[in-house]
């Protein structure tokens, strides 16, 4: 009796559903989802600041006057449960568009899934220069996925570029040691740093790859100390903590200067007790420098509901939900070809600076344009608990300073 | 200078693993259970040291105190809530209580990594060293931590010696191992026994934990690492013998130093892995096995 009165009345809500569709749909949120591994410190920058971009638009009004709703999933940092994620998002969930994770592997398996249910993707934080290549060599079936963060290769040219100022100019170093992590951004970003290194005049003494896995960082630091280069050029997003804190405990006497994600979040200087001081890591915003008028009010907001500085991921991700809603008002629908064909035409400035995608010609098709003006990269050091942007000069915030265990040249 | 530093990190490594394996050991030599939340309950108190000394602003002394305590707390829940329930059954057959206990305590670790992850992240955590700074051993730099890590770990392995051979309680737990059905005929109560031992091992788990967290920084992704570190030196040493895990503790910790040094630090645990194969081939008992 009572499931005929339940089913009943989800007869007549149906009914009144069909007979005035228009009102129902406008009262649909537009769900994005947004997958990330939680409980990773750059991870959970992701949702955090996809929220944070949804609220503010939503405050304003929505798109089209519907809601944006953000759709969060947990990938554990493994591929399976990223595609059983993104397959429910977009099977189940019925989202429109999906911001994916900081791990390259990851957003490598997700790819073909997004061309497979055309589901519009971008990755707020993974750097494979495989993901944008992917699009530029099968364009039709991979034109939903966009790239929302430097490639490998960019990255590394960024460092060296800080590098030729900060190092060779200022600090007068000759010689390098690279220390990457072996995971799948890493690769590229090597090949850029062994050219690019001895291009601005550091010669590279060795090149050490390190299992995500080690726990005791002492027999390579060892290594690398034996060798006596000028600094260590890092690779480094999986491994943050332990290397920087054995590092400082050790007292190895040469800097570490590169890239390091865990270092681009504030929990980064509580869970290693500050040992980060005076680590250089590369950014493309941080919270202390208007890279345009909207990154330090970001910043600020961020800081003032998660209680920490935003990560790297964050960032991006938080210019990823504009993006998305931009893209989708100016298609007037949430049709996946629509949506990709406005989102290609994107003029934004967020809070990394100025982002356009790059043609489908480009081999860096769907990433963002680089260069000054548009995406730069920013070299920032842990300074007495804050990050301190030190490169480039016209935007720093302080100058280069480091623990009296370091040894510096001369 | 080289043989030096691996000799120093060696010894320093080996007995933090001395120390994390005594327990475990003990545990099992007392009342036959192996229990597989081993790493998870150090992880808890390295992240519990890391949580007061740091967040709460408690210093590093209180941080430590505040690991070990949790880490204690956690054995009596491990014991009370999973293992006594499974060994007090009257459903489980007596010859399958030994893996259930081994399932649910595995099963309890993930719980514990998740939780952990949860709520403090699966990012590493470094607690606050008692002593900063470094010295110098004949040219290695050694940072006072490293070595502070090796006395502790011996100081905590003195005293439980002293527990075990010298106090009535030790005594009856030795009894214990070696004939626990003599005992409950001499008036013993077993299950006050049992007591002892998990608080014992909660202490030293403890303080494994918290030392870990202070010397290498622990992440609760290292749980199940922790727990099969912890299982080889044992199965290593002979199931029960603590002076066995001692000798293993050695063995397995200056491999591991010396393969990282030699030849990788990404396979530094791989020698290990090997030479456990070849005992359980060639001397399934370990090197001071009863059997």
């Amino acid at each position: 009796m009572r499931l005929m009165r339940t089913s009943a009345l989800t007869g007549a809500a149906f009914g009144l559903a069909l007979a005035i569709p228009g009102l129902a749909l406008a009262a649909d949120p537009i769900k994005i989802g947004v997958i990330a591994e939680t409980s990773a410190i750059s991870g959970v920058a992701i949702p955090n600041g996809a929220k944070l971009a949804a609220e503010e638009i939503n405050a304003a009004g929505g798109v089209n006057g519907r809601m944006i709703e953000i759709v969060e999933y947990d990938d554990h940092n493994s591929a399976a449960d990223g595609v059983r994620a993104f397959q429910r998002a977009a099977q189940q969930d019925k989202v429109v568009a999906v911001i994916a994770s900081y791990v390259s592997e990851v957003v490598l398996a997700l790819e073909p899934w997004a061309g497979r249910l055309k589901m519009p993707m971008i990755t707020p934080g993974a750097a494979s220069n495989d993901i944008t290549k992917r699009v530029h060599d099968d364009y039709d079936h991979m034109k939903y996925v966009f790239h929302g963060y430097l490639a490998s290769t960019q990255i590394a040219d960024a460092v060296c570029e800080g590098g030729k100022e900060l190092l060779i100019k200022q600090l007068k170093m000759k010689t390098a040691v690279v220390m990457s992590e072996d995971a799948a951004w890493t690769i590229p970003l090597d090949e850029e740093y062994l050219k690019c290194l001895p291009a601005i005049g550091l010669k590279v003494l060795d090149h050490i790859r390190l299992s995500p896995d080690t726990t005791d960082f002492t027999p390579i630091f060892n290594k690398i100390e034996g060798l006596k280069p000028d600094v260590i050029i890092t690779g480094i997003s999986h491994v943050g903590v332990q290397p920087t804190v054995q590092w400082q405990q050790q007292q190895v006497p040469i800097p570490m200067y590169g890239v390091s994600s865990q270092a681009t979040s504030s929990t980064f200087w509580k869970d290693t007790n500050g040992a980060a001081e005076g680590v250089i890591y590369n950014m493309v915003s941080a919270a202390d420098v208007a890279v345009t008028p909207k990154t330090i009010p970001f910043a600020a907001a961020f800081q003032k509901k998660f209680g920490n500085v935003p990560g790297y991921a964050a960032y991006t991700s938080y210019d990823d939900v504009y993006m998305w809603a931009n893209a989708i008002k100016a298609a007037g629908s949430t049709d996946p070809d629509k949506i990709v064909e406005a989102m290609e035409k994107t003029d934004y400035v967020g809070t990394i600076g100025r982002i356009q995608f790059l043609p489908k010609t480009d081999t860096f098709a769907h990433g963002m344009k680089i260069g000054p003006g548009y995406i730069a990269g920013l070299m920032v050091q842990w300074q007495k608990g804050n990050p301190i942007t030190i490169w480039p000069t016209e935007a720093a915030t302080g100058k280069a300073t480091f623990p009296a265990f370091i040894k510096l040249p001369n | 200078m080289r043989p030096l530093q691996i000799l120093i990190d060696g010894f320093a490594i080996s007995s933090l693993y001395a120390l994390g394996a005594t327990g475990f050991t003990l545990m099992f030599g007392v009342s036959g259970v192996l229990n597989l939340s081993h790493g998870a309950i150090m992880v808890v108190a390295a992240v519990i040291a890391w949580y007061v000394a740091g967040d709460l602003a408690a210093g590093p002394y209180w941080g430590a105190l505040a690991g070990v305590a949790t880490a204690l707390a956690f054995a009596f829940i491990t014991y009370r809530v999973i293992v006594r329930p499974i060994q007090n059954s009257p459903s489980i057959p007596r010859e399958e209580k030994e893996i259930f206990v081994l399932t649910g305590t595995l099963l309890w670790g993930i719980m514990l990594q998740e939780a952990i992850a949860y709520l403090f992240t699966n990012n590493p955590k470094t607690v606050r060293p008692l002593i900063t700074g470094v010295v110098e051993i004949l040219g290695v730099r050694t940072p006072i931590n490293e070595i502070l890590t090796a006395a502790l770990s011996w100081i905590a392995i003195g005293l439980l010696w002293l527990l075990v051979n010298r106090t009535r309680a030790g005594k009856a737990l030795l009894a214990a191992s070696i004939n626990p059905r003599g005992l409950t005929l001499l008036g013993f109560e077993l299950s006050r026994i049992y007591w002892l031992v998990w608080a014992i091992y909660g202490v030293l788990a403890g303080i494994a934990g918290v030392l870990l967290g202070a010397f290498l920084g622990v992440s609760s992704d290292n749980a199940g690492t922790l727990t099969a570190s912890a299982f080889s030196i044992v199965v290593l040493g002979g199931l029960g013998s603590v002076s066995g895990s001692l000798i293993a503790a050695y063995v397995v910790g200056y491999l591991e130093t010396l393969t990282a040094y030699t030849v990788a630090p990404s396979i530094r645990t791989l020698p290990v892995l090997l030479l456990l194969v070849a005992v359980v081939y060639v001397r399934p008992q370990g090197l001071l096995g009863r059997r």
